[in-house]
């Protein structure tokens, strides 16, 4: 039984996308939407978090911020990617101080495509993730069960 | 003896699941107020456990020391005051408690758990008084500083202190760190310098402050009820409707700064506790 999937906890980073995914991403936690009927919270602390939500191509200076925070973050976790930006650049994929793409910089578990990707697909991609995560606590449990 | 022994091994068993129930009815009754679904109503108790199930991750090990040494003393606090002891006891109990827990963000170093731990400080200078107050008013008004006398006291206390209800009320906001006086970490989202007091717990460290949580939400529940002890029933309903003008309160009010916290709850407790104590100590 495992309650990681039950409570997943979220942080948002903006790496330098043009903050339209961003605004869908909060769309999420409205009324309309309310993504705490999965139990998931919004918390702004990587120390908390178990879902890492990621918009925009990353720049040069947001690189270690955004590495910075994948290495805060407790395992297991899951990233995901949001837009076409996060994913290959998107429109801003030529120029000099992108880095095109999310997992250039951590790996990515799941992507959610768009432009701005729709409150719904980023549900989607969430929940997606949470299987993700699940699997990584199973290994996680796994490896700690054989240490001892 | 017996009977004191039940009730304490009672309150370290069941107030956990009562209080994540209580946990989990705010959260709920907080989503309809904001026209939302909301969580199920068990949520806390799944936060908690997926907490432990999350990587030990500690910024230094004195930390886990300190976080348990608070879940131990509020659950002793808890079981101190249902076992029916000595409420001064009860009440310095708690102080220790809350001081482990700000010794706690102090050794994570960082400058956000610093400024909750800072905040955390200003929030028990804001409660002590009434406590202190709450208990002489226990005392005079039952003759007792034991819990047990208090609660078997024939007539609802209420009636004699009823303004000391009214400061620990107040004070009860800081307590279960409702809006507007959550200063040193909140539950919502996003309301506080990163997270606060507890920015620096990751995983089961964190799980331990969520249990203390829980234990203290009865405990300082079971505050409100000793008011009306003799009637069970009716402490009861007094509990439901001043829980719920809590989670109206933490809906409809934005966060005051920490002078306002402090001067008004001193201020509370100034007024209701010297009036109130005054008029007793005249009659």
């Amino acid at each position: 039984m495992s309650y990681i999937t039950k409570s997943p906890w979220i942080i948002h980073y903006d790496g330098s996308s043009c903050n339209g995914c961003d605004i869908e991403v909060l769309a999420c936690l409205t009324p309309l939407y309310d993504l705490e009927r999965f139990g998931i919270v919004n918390t702004g602390n990587p120390k908390h978090a178990d879902v890492f939500l990621i918009t925009g191509g990353i720049n040069e200076q947001s690189r270690a911020v955004v590495k910075n925070t994948y290495e805060q973050m407790p395992d297991p976790k899951v990233v995901v990617a949001i837009g076409i930006c996060a994913a290959t650049g998107g429109v801003f994929r030529e120029c000099y101080n992108i880095m095109g793409g999310v997992d250039k910089v951590i790996p990515v578990d799941v992507y959610v495509p768009g432009c701005a990707a729709r409150p719904e697909s980023i549900i989607d991609g969430v929940v997606s993730a949470l299987g993700i995560l699940e699997e990584k606590r199973a290994k996680m449990a796994e490896k700690g069960g054989k240490k001892q | 003896m017996i009977t004191e022994i039940i009730f304490a091994i009672g309150f370290i068993i069941f107030a956990p699941f009562i209080g994540a129930l209580i946990g989990g009815i705010d959260r709920k009754v907080t989503a309809r107020m904001q026209g939302r679904v909301g969580p199920p109503v068990l949520q806390p108790l799944y936060d908690v456990f997926k907490l432990f199930e999350k990587e030990k991750a500690v910024v230094r090990n004195e930390v886990n020391f300190y976080i348990f040494s608070y879940l131990i003393f509020v659950v002793f606090t808890g079981a101190l005051f249902f076992s029916g002891s000595d409420i001064l006891l009860v009440i310095f109990a708690l102080t220790l408690a809350h001081v482990f827990l700000i010794l706690g963000a102090y050794a994570a170093v960082s400058p956000y758990s610093h400024i909750g731990a800072e905040r955390e400080l200003l929030q028990l200078m804001a409660v002590e008084p009434m406590l202190i107050l709450a208990a002489t008013g226990f005392y005079m008004a039952t003759g007792s500083f034991a819990v047990k006398d208090i609660a078997l006291w024939p007539e609802p206390i209420f009636m004699t202190i009823p303004l000391i209800f009214v400061g620990i009320v107040y004070v009860l906001t800081i307590k279960l760190r409702k809006s507007p006086f959550d200063l040193a970490t909140s539950h919502h989202a996003h309301q506080e310098l990163v997270k606060g007091l507890t920015t620096e717990f990751a995983g089961p460290t964190l799980g331990m402050v969520e249990i203390a949580h829980l234990y203290e939400t009865v405990f300082f529940l079971g505050i409100v009820w000793l008011f009306f002890a003799s009637m069970p029933w009716v402490g009861l309903l007094v509990v439901i409707i001043v829980y719920f003008i809590e989670i109206l309160v933490d809906n409809t009010t934005t966060r005051v700064r920490w002078q306002v916290m402090l001067r008004s709850a001193w201020l509370v407790a100034l007024v209701a506790g010297a009036v109130n104590l005054g008029v007793l100590a005249l009659m």
